[in-house]
């Protein structure tokens, strides 16, 4: 059995358990750790969303007629 | 004036005490950690970090297998065939079972493939950082 994920969905479901573990780390209280989650997981993604928008932006003036 | 000072003596709100726990188990705990993810947590009587600590690394390593991810064997080879047995081998218990049981043989013809070998690294990274932790937490460095 195969599993295929998308670009994008491989991207946040590698976000949602990255985020998971640098919060438990790297925070000492339950609130600290709900928020520094929150935060991880939006800047993964929207850093994903930026990144494939930023590449597909240089793909076109590169290759621009 | 009067005002700040009576402010700066009221009682701060009570930061997380560090637990003691016996010196060995700075060595212990992580070690367990890394051979069983979330297992250095669970030692250290942190259930609910412990949980989602072997979750994670476990459903990552597992999903990076499930998409044909390649687990890499100790080679002399190209430098970041290298690193990625190094990568691998952070997931501890789980790299060994894969090994044993023959598992992420990798299939380079799916585009697939090359996102389930990096989530079967970032497992065993994020099992290193979560070992790490249980270490802070013994040594009474974090609550």
């Amino acid at each position: 059995m195969t599993l295929t994920l998308s670009h994008f969905s491989a991207a946040v479901v590698f976000a949602f358990f990255a985020s998971i573990v640098f919060a438990i780390t790297q925070k000492n209280t339950k609130p600290e750790m709900v928020r520094y989650f929150i935060k991880c997981f939006l800047f993964f993604v929207v850093g994903t969303i930026a990144g494939g928008w930023l590449m597909a932006g240089v793909r076109y003036f590169v290759t621009k007629p | 004036m009067a005002e700040t000072q009576a402010s700066n003596l009221e009682p701060q709100a009570a930061a997380p005490q560090a637990t003691v726990y016996a010196p060995a188990m700075a060595t212990i705990a992580p070690l367990v950690g890394w051979l069983i993810p979330g297992g250095g947590h669970f030692l250290l009587k942190k259930p609910v970090r412990g949980a989602l600590l072997a979750v994670s690394v476990s459903a990552m390593f597992a999903l990076g297998l499930l998409m044909d991810g390649k687990v890499y064997k100790p080679n002399t080879g190209d430098i970041l065939d290298m690193l990625g047995f190094v990568g691998d081998i952070g997931a501890g218990g789980l790299y060994f079972a894969a090994r044993i049981f023959d598992w992420g043989k990798g299939a380079i013809h799916l585009a697939t493939a090359d996102y389930g070998t990096k989530f079967i690294i970032v497992a065993g990274l994020l099992n290193v950082i979560s070992a790490v932790d249980a270490h802070h937490i013994a040594i009474g460095k974090k609550p």
